[in-house]
């Protein structure tokens, strides 16, 4: 590849006596790593500068997965658009519906039912709980340690089955509508949840016991992809990766939405900002969201069945009995499949937390049933673009474990 | 929030009347439309003026009006982490001059997000270092967000470089 002029390299060449002063006369070579490496999950190319194995500059290349997300979404329905952030975060899917979904509800004015808000936070955590358990066992299948992976994975299939009863599908899941959810969860669902949250219990303990302190782990981590809390104010980092700088911004707290308020859970913090404190972040969320599920399963349980569709012609799919028998439902079956809701004109924002920090979508409707611009403010996207800061001047080995702790999602990042 | 967001409105129309153009808090986002010369006045005095204290960039996007004159309108979303929080900030670029001053100055998160407006909307930023396309190829032709930028279009297979 040729090299981009914007590289500190073409800019030292110019100045020799950089290289005059130095005890051993080294050259600097570029190393590109990616798109797809084996040591990072995620589709990004890294131009890397090294001096010998010390990271001097780093060129970030992302858009591998660019999949026109925001044109896509300008040419459908607005509900059509649901299934497209599916495929922004495949680990947490639920979550980016659920961000799009009230960004619609905001414009539109729909406040939904209690028993769906339940439902949705539920859904969000277990989707919440599948990212952490992602990020944390593939950093360290990444570090050369697979029995925590394979633990970490074993939990996310606990919690993707708990999804597929609950929406039917296990990734994509589809489940969250504008103005509801899909559907109730099944009757047999909280005992399963239940049983399943105990076995996650269980291998968050095996993986506790074999990485929190091991010494390999605990020697690649510490004091590694150190940012300081000013620098990620300043390139807008949100997510678990602020919250290890010790800065307790969780829009679950600061801007409650749905039903957090009522929920008792903490909000960890780290104290340094190193890839240790990410980690050490990332564990006791997932102990937190286990938390909040077993407070939604109880509380769902206290409110016995109900709607939990809200009741908006606009937006509400007529009954099937009164669709089969009656005009008027027919029609407005009709009409609520082939176009969907008008949404009146406006423009709003709104964010959630998602598992990798503030996801928010940035809609703009002309008052038609198709969307004039919808922006996803990607948290992925905008966490890796300071990982430059992260490793420079560190060694090469210290980018894989920093790169698995931005968590960058291609699919979310390059939309 | 609503209060908060009024309060704001009304302390930069009172420090800088000249700069701002209109204001709105529909649905309860504080709206700041202001003119493009003065985004980076206006910015500088969201972040620095103790309370309101707009410490992060949280999203910066572009919106294409076309027919509208000018026809495009950049959106920044900024949050107070002090504060709690919220302010968009609008400013219309026109079509024969897609211009405006960029914010890194201010915030450095715009770099990567000003890339990507360039890379999709076409609208060129003064003052930014390192204005490459973000998220497709340099071969690509056009700006594919903008809105007559036809969505079946096909561009030109680009093969390895080296």
């Amino acid at each position: 590849m040729e090299e981009s002029p914007h590289l500190l390299t073409e800019r030292r060449r110019e100045t020799p006596a950089d290289d005059q002063s130095r005890d051993l006369h080294t050259e600097h070579q570029i190393l590109n790593m990616g798109p797809s490496h084996p040591a990072s999950h995620g589709t990004v190319k890294f131009v890397i500068e090294l001096d010998g194995e010390t990271i001097v500059d780093i060129d970030i290349q992302v858009g591998y997965l660019h999949r026109a997300f925001e044109k896509e979404c300008e040419s459908g329905t607005w509900y059509q658009a649901i299934p497209y952030t599916d495929r922004l975060n495949y680990n947490s899917a639920i979550l980016a519906n659920l961000g799009y979904c009230m960004a619609v509800e905001k414009l539109l004015g729909i406040e939904t039912l209690e028993r769906c808000q339940w439902l949705r936070v539920l859904a969000g955590e277990l989707a919440r709980i599948a990212d952490h358990l992602t990020r944390c066992g593939a950093a360290c299948l990444e570090l050369a340690a697979m029995t925590p992976f394979l633990y970490g994975i074993e939990s996310r299939e606990l919690t993707w089955d708990l999804l597929e009863v609950l929406c039917g599908a296990r990734v994509t899941s589809n489940f969250i509508r504008i103005g509801g959810v899909k559907h109730d969860m099944p009757p047999e669902f909280p005992n399963r949840c239940r049983e399943s949250v105990a076995k996650i219990r269980g291998l968050l303990r095996d993986f506790d016991a074999v990485v929190t302190e091991n010494r390999i782990f605990v020697d690649r981590l510490r004091g590694t992809g150190l940012i300081s809390k000013e620098d990620c104010l300043r390139y807008g980092v949100t997510g678990p990766l602020l919250r290890a700088c010790g800065v307790p911004l969780d829009l679950r707290k600061q801007e409650p939405y749905l039903v957090y308020e009522q929920i008792d859970f903490d909000v960890p913090i780290g104290t340094v900002g190193d890839n240790y404190d990410r980690y050490l972040v990332c564990v006791e969320e997932m102990h937190q969201s286990l938390r909040i599920v077993e407070q939604c399963l109880d509380h769902l349980e206290k409110m016995g069945p109900g709607p939990v569709n809200v009741d908006d012609p606009r937006v509400r799919w007529p009954a099937k009995g009164r669709v089969f028998n009656r005009m008027e439902e027919l029609i407005q079956q009709f009409k609520s499949v082939t176009e969907g809701p008008r949404v009146p004109a406006g423009e709003g924002y709104f964010a959630i937390e998602s598992a990798n920090g503030e996801l928010g979508f940035y809609l703009v409707s002309d008052g038609s049933a198709v969307p004039y611009k919808v922006r996803c403010r990607p948290p992925s996207l905008i966490n890796l673009q300071p990982m430059p800061l992260m490793i420079r001047g560190a060694l090469l080995a210290d980018l894989i474990p920093t790169f698995d702790f931005i968590n960058m999602i291609g699919g979310e990042c390059d939309r | 929030m609503e209060d908060h967001g009024s309060e704001i409105l009304r302390r930069a129309l009172a420090a800088l009347p000249d700069a701002i153009v209109d204001t709105h808090a529909r649905l309860g986002d504080a709206t700041l439309l202001v003119r493009s010369e003065q985004l980076i006045a206006v910015m500088r005095f969201l972040r620095d003026t103790a309370g309101l204290e707009f410490d992060m960039l949280s999203d910066l996007t572009c919106v294409d009006y076309l027919g509208e004159i000018p026809r495009f309108e950049m959106v920044y979303h900024l949050y107070s982490v002090a504060r709690n929080h919220r302010v968009r900030v609008k400013s219309r670029v026109s079509e024969e001059d897609p211009r405006i001053d960029s914010c890194i100055p201010v915030w450095p998160a715009a770099n990567w997000l000003e890339r990507e407006v360039w890379d999709l909307y076409g609208i060129r930023f003064n003052g930014h270092p390192d204005l490459r396309r973000l998220l497709l190829y340099e071969e690509f032709e056009g700006h594919p967000l903008r809105k007559d930028y036809p969505k079946e279009k096909r561009q030109p297979l680009v093969g390895p470089r080296n």
